[in-house]
């Protein structure tokens, strides 16, 4: 199928990252689009944790908040908030978290938390919430992003939640075990880390993308991979499947008055 | 504690004082938004707020004025974009200066268990790597007596009143939570007083699961009936999340006048009684 957006082909190969037998720490928004995707396409079996207490969820639309009320009705038990950061996911059971961010380097670390200054911000933002565990404790970590020079930047203002640190062996330096982002998805390629340097680097481009678009939407020196792979388009099944989950969501929260 | 039965109004005129470390607490789910507005009408001032997601909430009682202090771990509007209240008091100080204490959800957690398990301090795996123990003094680093491991310690959370809302509470006062039941739990066994608002009284809970999430009367505070007192968030069984409020919100609280009107109209001239309508509207 050639009918699709850049945000649907981000979010079908952001889908297609997640295998059937993972354990997975969603985020709201694109993650969890993408991780419920995965679970009605090719990855039923798939375990799917919200930080809200609620493992083993199968939401029939996304949520629209991490503890909306399907996700605990479809759970397979939920658990209260302080056990699922202690047993669940410092207890290293969950082998994937999936994130998005406001700023992200090109070793990985992400910032959620202000742009400018901390004492004295330009822009406050949320907050890091789950993220600084969930980067550390989950086996390892996705990343999803839409590309722009503002949001991929040589220097993030704040360090909300580790990646690789300063590249190399760094990230390890901090007590950290686990593998880290091992794969950024964004809407116009997939970013995979340098075995040695850490710094992510080219390694598949989304069809009908030039090197030049990516180049362009990203405000660190893009490093391309020797081969680089053209990504697979989106199935006729998985548009439909994701199509048919944005339209249920959308009928149902508007359907709230 | 022994749980007593009262109105709203006796409720925190009786266990809120100003100045006080108040912890509302309702992961998305059972927020007391009812008791909030109780706050913001008895005019409470300088309160050192206490949540993990200070949303529509703590947006409402930081524009109002009632807080000197927040600590939190994540400050946004869920599925819907930023607290433009907390924003303009952290960048322009309106209605005025509000001290930040940031910390991450683990943090928070940990911090309200060491707190109901009577310990001085949470430690766990956290922040590696991370710039908030740069800007966060309450934010330590241990080592582990018998391992070496580096591990983060925050204070325990020990607030003056814990404020939670439940779905039921019988008779005698023991207090039930369904759903997602958040840090509910450990923030009002954390706290030297407690309010707990509820959407029914009812008899007994003899039909209740053995392993339900319960706290008995003698560990509770004031219980307030107030149906609906959880809106916009929801009550599991009872009404479900008004996300067309929190779109609604959104605008409301964008400009300083839009939102004062909101609060004059909906909190100051309104009532606990409101609530029960806006649970009819939103049925489950």
């Amino acid at each position: 199928m050639t009918d699709y957006t850049a945000t649907e082909m981000m979010t079908v190969t952001a889908a297609r990252a997640l295998k059937n037998d993972d354990v997975c720490f969603v985020g709201i928004g694109m993650p969890s689009a993408a991780c419920n995707l995965a679970r009605l396409t090719h990855a039923p079996d798939i375990t799917l944790i919200y930080e809200s207490g609620t493992i083993g969820t199968k939401p029939d639309v996304l949520p629209l908040s991490i503890g909306d009320g399907e996700l605990c009705e479809t759970a397979v038990n939920t658990v209260s908030v302080p056990e699922m950061f202690r047993y669940w996911l410092q207890g290293g059971k969950i082998s994937v978290g999936f994130l998005g961010a406001a700023q992200l380097d090109k070793y990985g670390n992400i910032n959620t938390t202000v742009i400018g200054d901390y004492f004295d911000p330009k822009v406050r933002l949320p907050g890091g919430g789950g993220a600084p565990e969930i980067a550390t404790s989950c086996g390892e970590i996705f990343l999803v992003m839409k590309q722009s020079k503002r949001g991929f930047v040589e220097k993030i203002d704040f360090v909300t939640s580790l990646g690789y640190g300063k590249g190399g062996d760094d990230r390890a330096s901090y007590g950290v075990t686990t593998r880290g982002p091992s794969r950024l998805i964004t809407d116009l390629c997939i970013m995979e880390p340098h075995p040695v340097g850490k710094h992510f680097i080219v390694t598949s481009i989304h069809p009908g993308v030039t090197r030049e678009q990516i180049i362009e939407g990203t405000g660190w020196e893009v490093e391309f991979a020797d081969e680089i792979a053209e990504t697979p388009t989106p199935g006729t099944n998985e548009l439909t499947v994701l199509r048919d989950l944005h339209a249920r969501t959308a009928k149902a929260h508007e359907g709230q008055q | 504690m022994v749980a007593r039965f009262m109105s709203l109004k006796e409720a925190v005129s009786s266990s809120v004082r100003h100045g006080d470390t108040v912890a509302m607490e309702g992961f998305t789910h059972l927020i007391p938004h009812a008791c909030g507005h109780e706050i913001i009408r008895q005019g409470l001032r300088d309160l050192t707020l206490i949540r993990m997601t200070p949303d529509v909430i703590y947006d409402q009682l930081i524009g109002a004025g009632c807080a000197r202090k927040l600590i939190f771990s994540w400050g946004g509007n869920p599925g819907v974009g930023s607290l433009h209240r907390l924003r303009d008091a952290v960048q322009d100080h309106w209605p005025h200066k509000l001290e930040i204490e940031e910390h991450s959800h683990a943090a928070m957690a940990n911090a309200y268990d060491a707190g109901a398990a009577g310990l001085p301090c949470a430690v766990f795996k956290g922040y590696r790597g991370a710039e908030l123990p740069r800007v966060n003094p309450n934010i330590k680093f241990i080592e582990c007596p018998f391992t070496g491991e580096r591990l983060a310690a925050v204070p325990a959370i020990r607030p003056d009143v814990a404020v939670v809302h439940a779905q039921k509470a019988n008779k005698k006062g023991d207090v039930l939570f369904e759903g997602i039941v958040g840090v509910q739990k450990e923030a009002v066994l954390a706290a030297k007083k407690s309010i707990i608002t509820v959407e029914e009284i009812v008899d007994n809970f003899d039909d209740v699961p053995f392993n339900a999430v319960m706290l008995p009367h003698w560990a509770v505070g004031a219980i307030v009936e107030v149906p609906g007192g959880a809106h916009p968030s929801y009550a599991q069984g009872y009404y479900k999340r008004d996300n067309a409020f929190y779109k609604a919100w959104d605008e409301i609280a964008k400009d300083r006048d839009s939102f004062a009107a909101w609060i004059d109209e909906n909190v100051i001239k309104g009532g606990p009684e409101d609530f029960a309508a806006r649970r009819n509207e939103n049925r489950a």
